[in-house]
């Protein structure tokens, strides 16, 4: 829809912008001496009345040669071109209804006088088309910016959105009542080991509550949470999980969003480990490459069992948010190979010290 | 059938985690009467377990590797009154709900625990709820078998949906026909049919289930009826509805 078709009040608004052009015009036409001035006025109002209507048409020729997209050249071919031919149409315009004029006894003459006004009708055809083009490169402007900022606002509320369901989901409740029931079994073969792992479990709870409010942490913090998980999680699965991990070459201030790597290596858990009778390896490894980081959580899974969870929500929810946060600038990839599954992640290594 | 003749009720405890066996068999300890026969860290165990021990009660844990509970409960029959244990799981705590079984929630209480003890004692001998049922009030909406699980004697075979070429009905059992092979299993195929994703299976005939993958052609037999030619050159009848459902399906991939 053209934007100055609606709402009816800017539509009335660019009617009365017209006024002063036609008074100009009119004026135009009486100067020099042989036009009176009412001869003046019964032409021009009509054909501006016209004109404006003509001239909303540039929106259409703005729209087809937007500014950013195409070339100056082509830009003004079009626009040019368009002027020339709409004041061509207007001036025949102008001739007919002079004709018209001179048909009735207060007009009489007036086609002959007005012929010698032809180029100043067409001069101010076509300026005023060109004009109504750059007013409506304006309009596009301000309609682009909107939805430009409009978009910018949804991405944040939508990346936000993704990380709070991700702190949510955080805590998974099996994982919770789980180490609770371990804990219960402790207090009487083991009290030392059932004290200890209290207080896992509490310092990991008070981690995770203490990240909603951060946007990013370095990943020695993210590590230390990730630490007290596996450790709560060893002591219900005993030898059968095994852990390992390569990160030396990583500088362990990398910046990443909170709670990154938490839900994948819960997810090697609970769903490759936990269904091995035999238990299996959880291995995670990074490096930096390229103004990159690159990390890969990998753990043996069962062959038999479920196909890859490549649909799962935890991993959908890990995509989502470094999609928010890094755009194309991050990837993540999900295989299983050899009995492997393996999710690695590539992001922009940012490590805090521009903000600092 | 209650015991009253003192002897001991037998119990198996089946958890993958050694921590929460641990638990079980201490509340178990403080009951002279039970006497714990064995102990099993995953579903395959159990089953073979049950087949050598024959206990009157089984704690069996929900989420194990390979077999789950309910894949147990499947195999074992209904004669063992079965007392299920689970951490958290919505659909498992609704199901067991719903069909009466008794379960425990971990961490486990003493006072939980005697409760359930004493219902589970009081029940002995009674049959239970057709297991498959439980499976499938216990499986999230949407979700579909990925697996099927199948005993013979003390073997078990999981046979993945997607190997599954076909399943015929006979009386009390279903033939399962993969790579060539059959395996029988006691369960209704109208029940089977609830758990496999109708956009894979199609049940062709009253007797019949067909991987709708295999499915190569289907030629006129007689009037109103047809017959399914599978990859294998295996041939199924497909009544006058089973065609239609057939032609839902195929128009739906198309």
């Amino acid at each position: 829809m053209h934007p100055l078709l609606t709402p009816i009040r800017r539509f009335g608004l660019y009617l009365l912008a017209w006024l002063p052009l036609a008074l100009i015009l009119i004026y135009l036409m009486a100067v020099p001496g042989r036009l009176g001035w009412l001869d003046a006025t019964a032409l021009i109002i009509p054909l501006c009345l016209i004109y404006q209507f003509v001239c909303l048409s540039a929106w259409y020729s703005c729209k087809a040669a937007p500014i950013q997209k195409s070339t100056a050249q082509r830009i003004w071919l079009t626009h040019v071109l368009a002027a020339a031919l709409l004041s061509l149409l207007w001036v025949l315009l102008a001739k007919l209804l002079a004709y018209g004029l001179s048909q009735t006894p207060s007009f009489r003459g007036l086609d002959s006088r007005f012929s010698s006004q032809i180029p100043v009708i067409f001069g101010a055809g076509f300026l005023l088309y060109l004009l109504s083009v750059a007013s409506h490169y304006v309009i596009l402007a301000i309609e682009d910016s909107n939805k430009a900022e409009i978009r910018v606002q949804e991405t944040s509320i939508l990346a936000r959105d993704a990380e709070l369901k991700a702190l949510k989901a955080q805590v998974n409740p099996h994982f919770l009542f789980n180490s609770l029931n371990s804990i219960s079994a402790l207090t009487s073969v083991d009290p030392a080991k059932a004290r200890e792992m209290c207080i896992l479990l509490a310092e990991f709870l008070r981690m995770t509550l203490g990240l909603g409010e951060k946007t990013s942490v370095p990943l020695s913090e993210e590590l230390s949470l990730l630490h007290r998980y596996l450790a709560i999680e060893k002591v219900r699965f005993g030898a059968r999980l095994q852990m390992e991990e390569d990160l030396q070459e990583l500088s362990t201030s990398i910046q990443l969003p909170p709670l990154l790597l938490q839900p994948l290596v819960e997810n090697a858990v609970t769903h490759g480990i936990a269904n091995l009778p035999e238990g299996g390896t959880v291995r995670l490894s990074g490096h930096s490459r390229n103004g990159h980081v690159l990390l890969a959580i990998e753990n043996t899974m069962d062959p038999d069992s479920a196909p890859a969870r490549k649909g799962g929500l935890g991993l959908k929810n890990v995509r989502d948010r470094l999609e928010a946060r890094y755009g194309k600038d991050a990837t993540m990839r999900v295989s299983t190979e050899n009995e492997k599954f393996k999710v690695e992640l590539s992001f922009p290594a940012d490590t805090g010290e521009a903000q600092r | 059938m209650t015991k009253t003749d003192g002897k001991k009720i037998t119990a198996l405890i089946v958890d993958d985690e050694d921590l929460a066996r641990h638990v079980l068999r201490e509340l178990i300890q403080s009951h002279p009467d039970i006497e714990v026969v064995a102990e099993c860290a995953n579903g395959l165990e159990a089953v073979k377990a049950v087949a050598e021990h024959k206990p009157d009660l089984i704690f069996l844990d929900v989420q194990m590797p390979k077999l789950s509970g309910f894949d147990v409960l499947e195999l074992i029959g209904t004669e063992t009154a079965v007392i299920f244990v689970t951490a958290y799981d919505q659909y498992a705590m609704r199901a067991f709900e719903v069909h009466a079984v008794d379960y425990l929630l971990k961490p486990i209480g003493r006072e939980r625990f005697e409760a359930a003890f004493e219902r589970a004692k009081s029940r002995l001998g009674e049959k239970l709820p057709p297991a498959p049922e439980l499976a499938a009030a216990a499986r999230p909406p949407k979700q579909f078998l990925d697996r099927i699980v199948v005993r013979d004697g003390t073997r078990v075979t999981l046979i993945p949906v997607g190997k599954l070429d076909y399943a015929e009905a006979q009386d009390d059992y279903v033939a399962l026909a993969t790579e060539g092979k059959k395996h029988l299993k006691q369960q209704t195929i109208a029940s089977l049919e609830a758990c496999l994703d109708p956009d894979r299976f199609v049940r062709v005939h009253r007797s019949y289930i067909v991987n709708f993958e295999r499915v190569v052609r289907i030629e006129p037999y007689a009037k109103d009826s047809r017959i399914a030619i599978l990859a294998d050159n295996t041939r199924l009848p497909v009544s006058k509805s089973g065609y239609a459902r057939l032609k839902t399906l195929l128009d739906q991939r198309t």
